[in-house]
């Protein structure tokens, strides 16, 4: 809503400079969002007449003008401006004035001929959007000549843009406004006073109101003979400016002057092409109707419409239609002023993407004892600019639909309670009062009835609410909440689990990434489950239109944006939810992710660099997965993975997670450059590591005895660790992986491997007799089980 | 006395050869030659024997002085010629200590998640426990329950994210809340925070981005409570006790009244004005009535963070794409 001070002023005009007025909007809830002004601050600009105008003698296209401004001799000015007539009134900026942008203008001879000033446009007062940059302003025929043209039209004026919140509906209007600042500042409103415009003919038209729970009152009047060509005055132009409307025809700006000062919003039909009488009922499904704007909409059954006989005419309350419109013909109007109900028109702009000013105030909540008013207040200016002859107004009302404004309960006690502080009662008084609202005394407190366009009061809060705001939020003090101290348990890794997490890989040279959670479909299927993806219905883009069902997408997108910029080593990772479809559900599951680039280690003076690879990574999980016992991975198929660098993350039987290298195919799709390591576990699982139980540690001694050994190159090392373990001696208390070899002194098709075994006694040291036969014994199954032959 | 002459002769050319002697094996080699088992002085003291008695105990007494002062210098050159070799040693093995350590460099935390971990602790030290809600979710607990009826003007304010199923991506997180509440008897205090998501994508929207939801339930609170809570949040998440705050009415379906919060921080920050950082209010009595809690006896306080816009404040970004653009160079600046 934006709206010229000096306007506002007109009605109430507490004691306080217009930043003060401002502040004092923002802090009670209306929300200043910029003020402007309505024009510049323009020096030596005066009303003046045009007088004779002639030719340059020596420039086709300049013409020179005798001016007066009412006293002294007229002056000569050229001007470039090919619309100048004789008589008319325009803005003089005579020598020395100064304009809106700082220009200063003086007197200069242009071509021979002297000129004593320059005419003004619009622009150049700073009135925006005021009227075409090269034509002087036109100034009414009254206007008085010498006058200074910046009091004259009060450009001393601000343009206050505010946001209202949708509970605000009755702001939208100055007498809205009025009524708040008046409440905000304890001071008087003055609203005009509306007169009555007496019918001179008894034309009506019948209003049937079809739906009357959705327009439960519809107020109509004829005007005859109206010259819908007249020509808006420059107050009305310059009043819609400062509201940030644009002017359109004297009609239209007058319904729109009368919704900005009253707040109801108003439509005029054409009477000569309405077919009989009008009706307002909701659309029948697949109706069709052109909008004013041209546009040819098919209407729902939800759709309100206001009907003549034959057809649809308008979508009531939030637009009209082209076929009964107002146009430069029409010389019978006929006038309308209703009430819609929220309920019947919220939503349906968004549904037509038609967000007008009128379906605006209509979803919020227009007054729905305005109507009448507000059609005598158009009337009387239709009769002022156009001229016309006015009919009856017919007030048709169904007042069982109606809003009700019952009683709200307002309990003393309860406002100290929910406020935190005590309100005397003749502050809570004075301000319902204020704000329009009925107010009797209770037992416990108030019964108070809000008035009729306030259609945000419905609950003891909602008078709080008003109490608080209009005495200033600044009195409500500020206090500590109590309250029990209670502890709840803790499972073991509480605290924040995911900052161990997090901090793990940070250490491990990683940085967390945030990446959207809806990615290209493409690259979804590539690296994710597409037969799971859930779709949204309304994307903002191609490229982010799927829920991820895994969180490498967006991690490889996060990599191809470094790699472009000229970065090698990557290292990222993300904590964050991805989205499988199962059946009608969508399961929403936490997972952490990792995705590596580049060489294994930063660059540096004293490490060989190698390109990262699979057992890299496998450390960086094995460090996540750290606390939890029996994770092994097993080799796996996953589609975006290398077939022979995949693995499965299992514990207790479940997979939990896999890594691999990304499969030399996706490359290039993806645009990235490898080789490239990823992996992703399920989150949950690492989140409460089992508990930690205490072994008593042995006093004796540990002995370690190596075994280096030979055996087919395609055995797993896992099934080694695994044949060693299965069937060992209690006394093996650990198993050291120390080397792997395949290659030049070794046959082709086999490796060398070698353990470090460790044994230890918890009651007793070792002899070497028991060790050498715990070692004789391990060897043994190796050879027989997995043909490990022993090296010497 | 030709025994003392011996021993004299024996005696100055040691003592040269032991200063003369140039490193350790040398000096060994000396020793040995000396005082070894067949050594010079040895073989003199085993040649003593056949002296007469008188002359015996003299000579004995001279040899043993040689004896003495040789094992003496010996025994001082070897501590010479080791700290010789101590400080060569030392020499030799001057490093760099300039050049870079080895191994790894950390990464570092996301700022929007040091935002999000700060606001969860300092709301944690005042019992505030961490609560969480999905992410794609349904209509009624993203507006239905929080009295944000289908049609209601507020539901503008949420350009939504849809699915086919009808469901949506949550375009606040206020929907913990009613999760919480529907499924914990008051009193409560959590704090959920998470992804959130808007249909709205330009310089100063992302359609993803995060909040922090705060919810108290209890008997004997009220919007003064609520005012101190935050502001002392205010001031511990700036890390500043001359923060400035200012309520200001405003309005959420879910609450009532409601509130925004404006800050203004001190001047080294290089922003000026009162600054929107939050919105808040008194739990709606519909809302209650919704998750079936009594609003006669109890009232709630909520409140709902944007975690970037804090993060922005806190360390100065200026763009709010760079949040989820994870640009390296911009990541690599929160360590």
């Amino acid at each position: 809503m934006k709206f010229s001070e000096r306007w506002l002023r007109e009605w109430v005009n507490p004691p306080v400079d217009g930043a003060a007025l401002c502040d004092k909007l923002t802090m009670s809830g209306l929300e200043v969002e910029q003020i402007s002004p309505a024009g510049a601050d323009v020096s030596g600009v005066v009303v003046a007449e045009v007088g004779e105008v002639g030719g340059h003698p020596d420039a086709g296209k300049l013409r020179v003008c005798r001016l007066s401004t009412g006293s002294g001799t007229p002056l000569t000015v050229v001007t470039g401006a090919a619309d100048v007539r004789k008589g008319q009134r325009v803005p003089l900026a005579i020598a020395g004035a100064v304009l809106g942008d700082g220009r200063r203008v003086e007197k200069a001879v242009i071509r021979g001929v002297e000129s004593h000033g320059m005419l003004c446009s619009a622009a150049d007062l700073g009135m925006a959007d005021g009227g075409a940059a090269d034509t002087p302003l036109a100034l009414p025929s009254d206007a008085p000549l010498g006058a200074g043209v910046r009091d004259y039209l009060q450009l001393d004026d601000a343009c206050i843009e505010i946001n209202l919140t949708p509970n605000r509906g009755d702001c939208l209007s100055i007498a809205g406004l009025a009524r708040e600042v008046g409440a905000e500042h304890g001071c008087s409103v003055r609203k005009p006073e509306i007169k009555p415009q007496p019918p001179v003919h008894d034309g009506r038209l019948s209003i049937t109101l079809a739906a009357s729970a959705a327009c439960p009152r519809y107020a109509g009047r004829i005007i005859r003979g109206v010259n819908a060509r007249a020509a808006p005055p420059l107050w009305l132009r310059e009043r819609l400016r400062r509201s940030g409307l644009r002017s359109v025809n004297a009609v239209v700006d007058i319904t729109n002057y009368v919704m900005l000062e009253l707040g109801q919003p108003m439509h005029a039909f054409d009477l000569a092409r309405l077919k009989g009488g009008v009706t307002v009922r909701f659309a029948r499904a697949g109706e069709q109707l052109e909008l004013l704007d041209g546009r040819r909409v098919t209407l729902d059954a939800e759709t309100l419409v206001i009907a003549d006989d034959e057809k649809p005419l308008a979508m009531a309350g939030i637009m009209g239609g082209r076929a009964a419109a107002v146009v430069d013909a029409t010389g019978d109007l006929f006038l309308e002023s209703a009430f819609f109900t929220p309920a019947a028109i919220a939503g349906r702009p968004w549904r037509y993407k038609l967000h007008t000013d009128s379906a605006h105030r209509f979803e919020r909540g227009v007054d729905f004892e305005l109507p009448v008013q507000a059609m005598e207040r158009a009337t009387e200016l239709i009769l002022q600019i156009c001229g016309g002859r006015p009919g009856p107004v017919s007030d048709v009302a169904d007042r069982r639909h109606l809003p009700l404004r019952a009683p709200v309960r307002l309990r003393r006690k309860r406002i100290e309670a929910v406020l935190g502080y005590d309100c005397a009662p003749e502050e809570v008084t004075r301000v319902l009062k204020a704000l329009g609202m009925i107010v009797e005394p209770a037992a416990d407190g108030w019964r108070v009835s809000p008035p009729s366009y306030r259609f945000d009061i419905g609950i003891e809060e909602d008078l709080m609410e008003e109490v608080a705001r209009i005495l200033g939020y600044d009195r409500v003090p500020s206090r500590a909440p109590g309250g029990r101290l209670n502890m709840g348990l803790m499972p073991e890794g509480g605290g924040d689990p995911l900052l161990r997490l997090r901090q793990t890989l940070i250490d491990r040279g990683y940085h967390e990434a945030i990446t959207y959670s809806f990615v290209d479909a493409g690259d979804n299927a590539r690296l994710g489950d597409p037969g799971a993806t859930v779709a949204l219905t309304n994307p903002i883009s191609q490229d982010m239109a799927v829920m991820r069902t895994s969180l490498w997408p967006g991690l490889l997108k996060a990599l191809h944006y470094n790699q472009n910029r000229q970065q090698s080593r990557i290292r990222l990772f993300e904590i964050g939810r991805i989205f499988r479809a199962s059946g009608k559900e969508t399961n929403q599951i936490m997972k952490i992710a990792g995705v590596v680039a580049g060489d294994s280690a930063p660059e540096q003076w004293g490490l060989q660099s190698r390109p990262v690879d699979f057992h890299d990574l496998k450390s960086d999980c094995e460090a996540l997965l750290a606390a939890i016992p029996g994770v092994t991975a097993v080799p796996a198929h996953h589609p975006a993975l290398h077939p022979g660098q995949s693995a499965d993350w299992m514990a207790g039987g479940d997979k939990i997670g896999c890594i691999g290298t990304l499969h030399p195919d996706l490359y290039k799709d993806l645009d990235v450059k490898g080789p490239i390591c990823l992996f992703e576990l399920d989150l949950a699982p690492l989140l409460v590591p089992p508990l930690p139980r205490y072994r008593p540690l042995s006093k004796f001694p540990f002995v370690r005895r190596d075994l280096s050994f030979t055996l087919a190159a395609d055995i797993p090392v896992q099934k080694v660790m695994e044949c060693v373990w299965t069937g060992a001696p209690e006394a093996l208390r650990d198993l050291q992986l120390f080397d792997v070899y395949q290659g030049e002194g070794i046959d082709s098709g086999k490796k060398s491997i070698a353990l470090g075994l460790i044994f230890q006694q918890s009651s007793s040291t070792l002899i070497d007799k028991e060790v050498e036969l715990m070692v004789a014994g391990i060897a043994q199954r190796l050879a027989g089980e997995l043909g490990a032959s022993l090296r010497e | 006395m030709e025994l003392e002459r011996r021993i004299e002769q024996i005696g100055s050319e040691a003592l040269a050869q032991i200063a003369a002697a140039a490193d350790m094996a040398a000096l060994e080699q000396l020793r040995v030659h000396l005082l070894g088992k067949k050594g010079l002085l040895t073989e003199e003291l085993k040649r003593l024997g056949a002296l007469a008695p008188a002359a015996r105990r003299e000579a004995g007494r001279v040899v043993n002085e040689a004896k003495g002062l040789i094992t003496e210098r010996i025994e001082a050159r070897r501590r010479e010629l080791e700290r010789a070799e101590i400080t060569r040693r030392l020499s030799r093995e001057v490093i760099d200590v300039t050049l870079p350590g080895r191994g790894e460099r950390p990464g570092g935390l996301h700022p929007i998640t040091r935002t999000l971990n700060r606001v969860v602790e300092l709301f944690g030290r005042i019992g505030f426990e961490v609560a969480d809600g999905p992410e794609i979710e349904d209509d009624y607990h993203n507006f239905e329950a929080l009295n944000i009826p289908a049609n209601h003007p507020a539901r503008a304010m949420h350009d939504t994210f849809y699915f086919e199923a009808g469901t949506l991506l949550r375009t606040h997180t206020s929907p913990v809340q009613i999760r919480v509440m529907e499924r914990t008897p008051p009193p409560l205090r959590v704090i959920a925070p998470g992804r959130v998501y808007r249909h709205d994508y330009d310089q100063t929207h992302s359609p993803m981005f995060h909040q922090v939801e705060g919810l108290l339930v209890d008997e004997e609170v009220g919007f003064a409570d609520l005012k101190g809570l935050l502001r002392d949040f205010l001031r511990a998440f700036f890390d500043r006790d001359d923060l400035q705050m200012r309520f200001r009415p405003s309005y959420f379906p879910f609450t009532e009244p409601s509130a925004e919060v404006d800050i203004r921080l001190p001047a080294e920050h290089g922003v000026s004005g009162w600054l929107e950082v939050l919105g808040c209010g008194m739990v709606h009595p519909h809302v209650f009535r919704a998750v079936g809690i009594d609003s006669e006896r109890y009232r709630g306080l909520a409140f709902g963070l944007g975690i970037e816009r804090l993060a922005m404040l806190r360390y100065g970004v200026d763009d709010l794409r760079l949040f989820f653009e994870n640009d390296l160079r911009f990541l690599a600046q929160f360590r």
